[in-house]
């Protein structure tokens, strides 16, 4: 009887959801398989198929260039994101104090990240431009010993990438953690002032943890950025000066366009790929545990609840004794 | 005596007690001054690139080089918004961002209209016609939204030029539905997922098939999020860089990457009014769409973040 | 006589889950069937799957002697009414009647003629240019009444379609379905957790717990004559008393308890149960017992003292204990009652339900 019909209805479902199909298959799982197998091949300009084994990812940890990229977006990651969030929820919470013009200030918060990081990069530039920007304009002002051109030294340039990160994106941030704020059930600020909780401890000891969806969202937000980011590299230092901003996303691109070496570029890619696997199975796996927490919670709940209704019924004699 | 205080007790209270009575007076405290500052030293930090580049952009050349940064010009001209729109040099053509701007308008209007309309069949099948299989999908391209571009991108290039669409606009539009539907289907998944099912049970009743359900109730109803993916969309693709100077070919070079062009390539002298202006220009679209859309724009970055 | 809608041996499967377990149930044409349980018992699962909306796991589903087990919903000769009434936003309300007429490519004379008709039928004709958002809620709920009765059919599902409606609406409308269905002599099977709808509307009531009918009958059977202790706890408000004790069966039954020693003399039995004695519970209604004269004129009496006493306006509710055992009986709002007053209560055997008290199968 386990016999199914063929429904028209269905086969409508399926032909709707080609592109899905297409898309989810054909792009994320073939093109992320065809990549992995490049790596392992010689293919310089052309892709080809003579394997090489893991020479690629030899020579691969073996360039500077590429271990600078890492080292890069690392400290541009980690910098950038507590950057972000922590001027974004302070942001956040001075927006929170009802203050007059609130939505003037988001608007003025948030422009940044509706231009392209390609505009973010080049008015940087400008403004970090050791002859004629910021420094020059201060120094004029007769403050001689300002200092702000990080882009021209080695050893500061990533700082000014930074910078520039951070006003792009951490409007972003507030906003989402201005919504966070305010999706905190009400009663808990009354609460939080009857018992006489000063402000600054509420805020976070009190709705900081119940705002975790919107930290994640926020936070899954950044990290996909700072793994993409590659327009603005491009437009603000080119990767320079030397190497020294140099990013894994500019690396791919550079290797499978100008570079010609295809095969070095799939390796590096790949391992673009493996922080994202490790956070997604991380992420499954606490998936997996919360949801086997809930279905225990909820067991209990409907026991509770059955055996309630079944007191409730005066019945609960023969349900103990079963 | 005691009946006329139970008729009128407010009226003995206000006489009879003194002190605090009323609303409390509304004072400027130190903290609420701190607020404010602080609020008003925040929007400086993000405002003073705006302003540097509008003032930048209305300068002449021998105004810049004095090094006064901030200042408003006092030899205002447009001469360089009129050559970053017309004249300006992008690598070996000298037309302007102009092309740019076309090519931008050209590469967005179809790629927002496919990709939206392909993101809300997918998140009406994936929501309404389940079948085994199809959260699979969905799972594939959940995690599509995670994956660097730079994994799938070169095996997607040669897919491209294989099949001869490779640098045409048709490719480069066909590309940008592909890297929007994993978010926007998303956007839809979670929007038809809020509606009651009893609506699609009761269309079904009412005889309606997959696709007659799709375009007579559920797109008339989806108004709202589909303005959300609309911005989402328009904002993003007009932003794009990576994706136009790999993929679009050279006649179909959109605004962000000539707008490059024009700031690296340096024939004698960098032009800097000419450069802010065309970066100004470049953003205005999606400032534009920012400012007019106000929240809907907030909305749509935290639906898109937000896994439902 | 062909039966309207008959369900044969029907299972239902989600994963490992069972939701219906070989389910099987005749309706007669014309009969107005309630589906009656608490949420999760599989009620309105059952009416999709009679609606075509879930596809069954075993079984078979017959309308008007068709198999329909395979059918699309629109081939079923099913109309069929929402909760959340479930009307298109976007269209006028002439438009949601006319929808499933219109996807049909019936002529447009004919589709005017059956909206005309309907709206007649419900009084909504003034609504017709209306959007859903304009309408209220009992408004909605007639449209969507519509859009079922312009279909032309049969069997008529309401799937607790007053369920989002406030009390007062609520009793409106149920006069008017029962109206509707005096008109029509349609089958109708309704969904509802609402007793009061099920006892009102039904010829017959289903009483559906783990999706298996527990009790199928006329209601003041399922009232008076409950087949077990679910049934007789889930019907009746306020609830069935029970206490729990020892009950010998045979010629002259009795129930024995702490503090109680009962003949049950004139209770019927069921020819089933033996004469040995057993652990049981007795169920009786609050509104079956006496107090005071009226007590002592029946077949058993107890004497009591009023712990909590519970004025409803229309009745009043009294609480005692009897045996440890909390006891609610229901008398006239007349009649005053004091905490601490001591009374006498009393009821006939014959009106109260004896359950096992291992199966809580009626005895």
């Amino acid at each position: 009887m386990a016999q199914r019909r063929w429904r028209l209805s269905s086969l409508q479902a399926i032909i709707g959801t080609i592109p899905l199909i297409g898309v989810s298959v054909g792009v994320f799982v073939i093109c992320i398989i065809f990549s992995i197998l490049w790596s392992f091949t010689s293919s310089k300009l052309f892709p080809n198929f003579d394997w090489v084994g893991f020479e690629n990812y030899d020579r691969l940890w073996q360039t500077s260039r590429w271990i600078v990229s890492v080292q890069n977006i690392w400290l541009f990651g980690v910098l950038s994101i507590v950057g972000n969030m922590v001027f974004g929820y302070v942001l956040a919470v001075f927006m929170d104090q009802r203050i007059r013009m609130e939505d003037t200030f988001r608007s003025i918060f948030l422009y940044p990240f509706a231009m392209s990081l390609v505009v973010t990069g080049l008015v940087w530039q400008w403004m970090m431009d050791p002859n004629l920007g910021v420094q020059a304009a201060m120094q004029n002002l007769g403050l001689e010993w300002f200092r702000f051109a990080p882009l021209t030294d080695a050893n500061t340039a990533i700082y000014g990438v930074i910078v520039a990160g951070i006003w792009q994106g951490t409007g972003v941030t507030m906003a989402i953690l201005l919504a966070g704020l305010r999706g905190v059930d009400q009663e808990i600020w009354k609460a939080a002032k009857v018992d006489g909780i000063p402000n600054w401890r509420t805020y976070l000891f009190i709705a900081l943890p119940m705002m975790r969806g919107a930290i994640a969202t926020a936070f899954v937000l950044q990290c996909v950025g700072v793994v993409r980011v590659y327009d603005l590299i491009i437009a603000l230092t080119q990767g320079g000066p030397g190497i020294a901003t140099q990013m894994p996303a500019v690396f791919v691109i550079q290797h499978i366009t100008n570079r010609q070496n295809v095969g070095m570029g799939m390796a590096a890619a790949a391992m673009m790929l493996a922080p994202i696997i490790v956070l997604i199975a991380i992420r499954a796996l606490v998936m997996w545990r919360a949801a086997a927490q809930e279905k225990r919670a909820a067991k209990l709940a409907i026991a509770a609840e059955e055996r309630e209704r079944l007191e409730a019924a005066g019945i609960a004699a023969p349900v103990a004794a079963e | 005596m005691t009946d006329q205080a139970i008729s009128s007790p407010a009226a003995g209270m206000a006489t009879d007690v003194a002190g605090p009575a009323g609303p409390k007076p509304k004072r400027l405290t130190a903290s609420r001054v701190g607020v404010y500052a602080f609020l008003i030293i925040a929007a400086l930090f993000f405002l003073i690139p705006l302003w540097v580049m509008i003032v930048t952009s209305l300068k002449t050349l021998p105004e810049i080089r004095l090094g006064n940064l901030f200042n408003w010009p006092s030899d205002l001209t447009f001469d360089p918004w009129i050559k970053a729109w017309t004249t300006a040099c992008t690598g070996r053509d000298c037309d302007g961002i102009s092309p740019g701007f076309w090519n931008s308008v050209k590469i967005t209007v179809p790629s927002v209209i496919l990709s939206v309309f392909l993101a809300a069949l997918n998140g009406y099948a994936l929501s309404f016609w389940k079948y085994r299989g199809s959260e699979l999908f969905f799972g594939l391209l959940m995690f599509g939204a995670f994956v660097p571009y730079q994994v799938v991108i070169y095996p997607l290039i040669i897919a491209f030029r294989e099949i001869g669409i490779f640098a045409t606009l048709p490719g480069i539009i066909i590309l940008h539905s592909i890297f929007g539907m994993p978010i926007l289907t998303l956007l839809f998944r979670n929007f038809f997922g809020s509606l009651p099912g009893e609506l699609f049970r009761a269309a079904r009743v009412d005889g309606a098939g997959f696709w007659q359900i799709f375009v007579m109730i559920m797109l008339p109803m989806s108004v709202p999020i589909t303005i959300v993916a609309i911005i989402l969309q328009v904002t993003g693709i007009w932003n794009d860089f990576l994706f136009g100077v790999v993929f679009a070919g050279r006649p179909n070079m959109p605004m962000t990457v000539q707008l490059n062009n024009i700031v690296t390539t340096t024939t004698g002298i960098r032009e800097y009014n000419v450069n802010m202006a065309a970066t100004i220009l470049t953003a205005l679209v999606p400032l534009a769409v920012y400012f007019i859309s106000g929240k809907w724009f907030v909305r749509g970055i935290a639906a898109g973040a937000v896994k439902g | 006589m062909e039966h309207s809608v008959s369900i044969k041996d029907l299972s239902l499967n989600f994963g490992h889950v069972r939701v219906l377990e070989h389910l099987n149930l005749d309706i007669d044409q014309g009969e107005f069937l309630v589906l009656l349980g608490p949420s999760g018992c599989g009620k309105s699962t059952l009416l999709n799957c009679v609606a075509g909306l879930l596809d069954v796991t075993g079984g078979q589903i017959f309308i008007d002697g068709k198999n329909v087990t395979w059918e699309e919903p629109k081939d079923r000769g099913i109309g069929m009414v929402f909760q959340s009434y479930a009307l298109y936003p976007q269209m006028s309300v002439e438009r949601n009647l006319s929808f499933g007429l219109r996807v049909a490519g019936m002529k447009k004379d004919e589709i005017d003629r059956r909206v005309a008709r309907a709206s007649e039928i419900l009084q909504i004709e003034p609504l017709l240019q209306r959007k859903p958002v304009e309408l209220s809620g009992g408004q909605r709920q007639r449209v969507a009444i519509g859009r079922a009765l312009v279909r032309d059919v049969d069997v008529f599902l309401f799937d607790e379609p007053l369920s989002n409606l406030d009390a007062k609406l609520r009793s409106e409308l149920r006069v008017e379905i029962k109206r509707l269905h005096l008109r029509l002599k349609n089958t109708m099977i309704y969904v509802t957790h609402d007793q009061i709808e099920a006892m009102t509307l039904a010829d017959r009531i289903a009483i559906m717990k783990g999706g298996v009918i527990q009790q199928l009958d006329v209601p003041s059977v399922i009232y008076n004559k409950p087949v077990n202790l679910f049934v007789a706890g889930f019907i009746g408000s306020p609830s069935m008393n029970f206490l729990h004790g020892e009950f010998t069966g045979g010629a002259s039954p009795k129930f024995v308890s702490q503090g109680v020693n009962w003949d049950l003399k004139g209770y019927e039995t069921l020819p089933s149960t033996g004469a040995d004695k057993r652990q049981a519970t007795i169920g009786i209604r609050p509104e079956h017992i006496a107090i005071n004269d009226e007590a002592k004129s029946m077949p058993v009496t107890i004497d009591v003292e009023i712990e909590v006493v519970e004025p409803m306006g229309s009745d009043t509710l009294g609480w005692v204990r009897i045996g440890g055992e909390s006891v609610t009986f229901r008398v006239a709002s007349e009649i005053d009652l004091q905490v601490g007053q001591k009374l006498t209560l009393g009821f006939d055997p014959a009106r109260a339900s004896v359950f096992d008290g291992n199966t809580g199968e009626r005895l």
